[in-house]
């Protein structure tokens, strides 16, 4: 009974998305208002009846309805209970609800803002994330519904459907199968809500520029209404991809985190596309410039977004005959097919209003702009390097029927040289100015950075390295992070002169008000911290395997290891832990025990748990390795040493408060600033 | 006798021939060594798994016969093509340069030159369009792919002096 009111209500939710869309447009077009507010009343409305659905498939969930097909697939009996419940994105159908669940939520806090001035926007942004979300609806409801159960026939036979077959019975399941161990893990429980609130928060700002397009209203307004949404999309989907890295690294043993599988990549393309999306609307905000490739971006991050979407749930990504099988890729081309020639569409339509309001004023190819325009180029270049290392594999199987990987040294040797490029640019554009930034301008600013930049290579040369890609990637590491030092303390500089007072007071104003600003140079420290840990795993990793017997050590990069004890033992869950007991030294000095697992699972599934020592200087990542063959007398141990890994998690918690603080809401406006500017005019950028 | 002479010394050369490979023989290779290998291919039949790493009892058994070819004195590159011939070009990290895996090559950088090429193009052209309209504030909104009288730019770019001068 309880299946089928969450399946009624779901139809329920898609007969409201729909006639939000129609009523929208009619409003638009009869420029009748109480058809519009009909319209955002009934996106409204979709909030509470998914809510309704989800919350139906949360508690079948959570009872053990086995009879749900859904429900049997993804939990069991031995499942604890909060695993039960973050089941409902553990598989297909339940994502898609969650999806849907996400986007009517982040539909109706949109439509509950203030419209006043601009209404003639609301009735567009209503209709294209109503349609979004019927789109996603009508998946659930046609092809992927969570609430389809198992049926036994008088034949004895059993089949799945959602309403009782002719003379069937409802079968239930004592157990199910349960979630996939691999995913039992915190990182990849909160993974997926934060990728999708990532993708769902990135509708909204798509929404505002199909508004702006078909309204003709292409000023910066849809920008500036949008900012902080952008920033949030732009957080969640950070969020979401660190958290899968740290899920990598925490539990598949591989020694890394992040190995180039496309289902990664997948998730990256959106957030590509919408990280060169956030540095061109500074540029349209600044300057009015470059208006139609603000909206081409936004649209390509749309499409991305329903593009990783459909990557990761239609089964493309394992082979073109998983597609084929796949209940709802069609529909997902189709879908985006026709979302991509609208948008295009508008866009040409509109192609002559978005050129017209260029700057008055010539502008340097160094200055800020004109660099920040480059580093979304550059983003642009990975973007194509992610994404035709998805779809070669794809083209190749389709044309050839021959799969191919694409894997971590294709990846590396195209996107290094750009992600090295991105640092540099980081530093030049932001020791740029807006438009008059010359060569020469940049060169007076720069040399004070470049000391110490110019100091690191000789430190590192005499300290013995001797790695050239490493001094390369690390000078341009150092340069970036000077050069946001020294912008940073020249405005505390120029404050504390102007307002006359003392360096502590003028940090403190300075950080208080510049709070953008401010939040900038967090998220490029954050970049410099992620870059070191790049560059110190891939450059600098080490790894070894041996078999050690009880009493034994394995050494690598100057730590030891010895080997103390196995136990094995049956756990409640069923599974079968062997644990190993490891002692590490460094110089003779004891630094802890280290457990490394191993755990066999009842389906036969192995997981192979590493035991990590983290500092900040290093990693120490041991991994009980080939399972068939351990025993007290051999034991296979493999090591990897992976030096400064812990910056990226720093640098991670360093990312998300710079944009917490730079897109939480502001309360006080700065105080006319003429004296401020007069003075030091780089002061108000970024 | 003379006439036989040559005999050992022709037995003694394809001894040693024939022991050569045996004489090759190592130790048992180390798990470093066969690793080596193992991470430069991925597992034949999982999705994405390096087989360095991949845990299936197949990948076991794929490991193992890297150890013995290593032991039979093969090269890396004879090992690679071992398993490329049994289990095709997918088990390499990267699609093999031939034929029609070029593209997965060459299309991104041609994609990006071409994205260069256009942004700069377009970045004149509104550079040109900014200092029109900077001229002629009248006609501020016409976009002229011409290049600018050159008064124009001369009165802009003392514009552009004087304010400089009061910043």
């Amino acid at each position: 009974m309880l299946a089928e009111f969450g399946f009624g209500v779901l139809l329920l939710a898609l007969i409201v998305a729909l006639f939000s869309v129609g009523a929208a447009i009619y409003g638009y077009f009869s420029r009748s208002d109480r058809w519009v507010e009909s319209a955002r009343r009934s996106l409204l409305l979709t909030f509470p009846l998914i809510s309704l659905t989800a919350l139906t498939l949360i508690y079948e969930l959570a009872t053990g309805h086995y009879e749900l097909q859904y429900v049997y697939s993804v939990t069991s009996n031995e499942m604890p209970f909060y695993l039960k419940i973050t089941a409902l994105w553990g598989g297909q159908a339940g994502s898609l609800i969650f999806w849907s669940w996400l986007l009517s939520a982040f539909a109706s806090a949109v439509a509950m803002r203030k419209w006043d001035r601009d209404q003639e926007f609301l009735p567009w942004v209503v209709a294209v994330t109503a349609i979004t979300l019927a789109f996603f609806l009508s998946l659930s409801i046609f092809f992927e519904n969570p609430f389809t159960r198992w049926w036994q026939t008088a034949g004895g036979g059993m089949l799945l459907s959602m309403f009782p077959p002719q003379g069937a019975t409802l079968l239930v399941p004592p157990d199910g199968q349960g979630l996939n161990e691999l995913l039992r893990h915190p990182g990849m429980i909160i993974h997926p809500p934060m990728l999708y609130l990532g993708f769902v928060s990135f509708v909204i700002p798509y929404a505002f520029a199909m508004a702006a397009l078909i309204t003709g209203r292409v000023d910066d307004r849809w920008i500036r209404i949008t900012r902080r949404w952008t920033l949030w999309a732009w957080l969640f989907l950070s969020c979401g991809l660190v958290l899968g890295m740290w899920w990598a690294y925490d539990v598949l043993g591989w020694g890394g985190y992040w190995g180039w599988d496309s289902s990664e990549v997948a998730a990256l393309l959106p957030w590509l596309v919408g990280t060169a999306f956030l540095h061109t609307v500074i540029i349209q905000e600044k300057r009015g410039m470059f208006k139609p490739l603000n909206i081409i971006l936004i649209i390509l991050t749309y499409v991305m977004v329903i593009v990783a979407t459909f990557l990761i749930r239609s089964g493309l990504l394992s082979s073109v005959h998983a597609f084929a099988q796949s209940t709802i890729g069609y529909q997902f081309i189709v879908f985006i097919a026709i979302m991509l020639v609208i948008s295009v569409g508008l866009l040409i339509y509109r192609w002559k209003d978005l050129q017209s309001e260029a700057s008055i004023s010539t502008t340097s190819l160094w200055s800020r702009e004109a660099l920040f325009l480059l580093a979304a180029l550059i983003f642009g270049g990975i973007f194509i390097v992610c994404f035709w290392g998805i779809f070669f594999p794809i083209i190749s199987e389709a044309l050839t029927n021959q799969r191919m990987t694409v894997g971590p040294p294709w990846y590396k040797q195209a996107v290094g040289p750009l992600f090295a490029s991105l640092l540099l640019l980081m530093g030049l554009a932001t020791l740029s100015s807006w438009t008059y930034g010359t060569l020469k301008t940049i060169g007076r600013a720069v040399w004070k950075p470049v000391i110490p930049t110019a100091l690191l290579p000789i430190v590192l040369f005499v300290a013995g390295m001797r790695n050239v890609l490493a001094y390369i990637g690390l000078t341009l590491a150092a340069f970036a992070l000077f050069v946001t030092l020294y912008e940073f303390g020249r405005g505390v500089g120029a404050r504390a002169r102007t307002h006359s007072e003392n360096l502590l007071v003028a940090f403190w104003r300075q950080t208080a008000r510049k709070r953008r600003r401010l939040g900038g140079i967090l998220v490029h420290l954050s970049m410099v911290m992620m870059a070191l840990a790049i560059i110190g795993i891939e450059m600098f990793q080490t790894t070894t395997q041996k078999s050690l017997a009880i009493g034994q050590s394995i050494e690598l990069s100057g730590y030891t290891i010895r080997y103390d004890s196995l136990a094995q033992f049956p756990y409640v869950d069923g599974r079968i832990v062997t644990r190993a007991v490891l002692s590490l030294y460094r110089n003779g000095q004891y630094l802890g025990e280290l457990h490394p697992r191993y755990d066999l699972f009842p389906d036969g599934q192995p997981m192979a748990i590493p035991a990590i020592r983290s500092t900040l200087a290093d990693d120490v990542y041991v991994v009980l390795v080939d399972w068939e063959n351990l025993s007290t007398a051999q034991t296979p141990f493999k090591v990897y040493h992976n030096p400064l890994v812990m910056w990226l998690w720093v640098g991670s918690f360093v990312f998300i408060l710079g944009i917490l603080i730079t897109a939480w809401p502001e309360r006080e406006i700065e105080p006319a600033a003429v004296r401020v500017n007069a003075t030091v005019p780089k002061l108000s950028s970024t | 006798m003379r006439r036989f002479s040559w005999v050992p010394i022709l037995v003694f050369i394809s001894l040693a021939v024939w022991v050569r490979p045996v004489a090759a023989q190592q130790p048992t290779p180390s798990d470093d060594e066969v690793n080596a290998i193992a991470s430069q291919l991925y597992c034949p039949v999982c999705e994405n798994t390096p087989l360095d790493v991949c845990p299936t009892q197949a990948c076991h058994d794929w490991r193992e016969l890297i150890r013995q070819m290593l032991a039979e004195g093969k090269t890396t590159d004879q090992i690679k093509q071992y398993f490329v011939d049994h289990y095709g070009a997918r088990v390499l990290s990267e699609p093999p340069r031939t034929g029609f895996n070029w593209l997965v090559y060459i299309v991104p950088p041609l994609a990006f030159l071409l994205g260069v090429f256009l942004l700069y193009r377009a970045f004149r052209t509104w550079k040109l369009v900014a200092a029109e309209s900077a001229g002629d504030p009248l006609h501020a909104v016409a976009p002229s792919h011409g290049s600018a009288p050159a008064a124009e730019n001369e009165y802009v770019s003392r514009v552009e002096e004087e304010l400089r001068k009061r910043n």
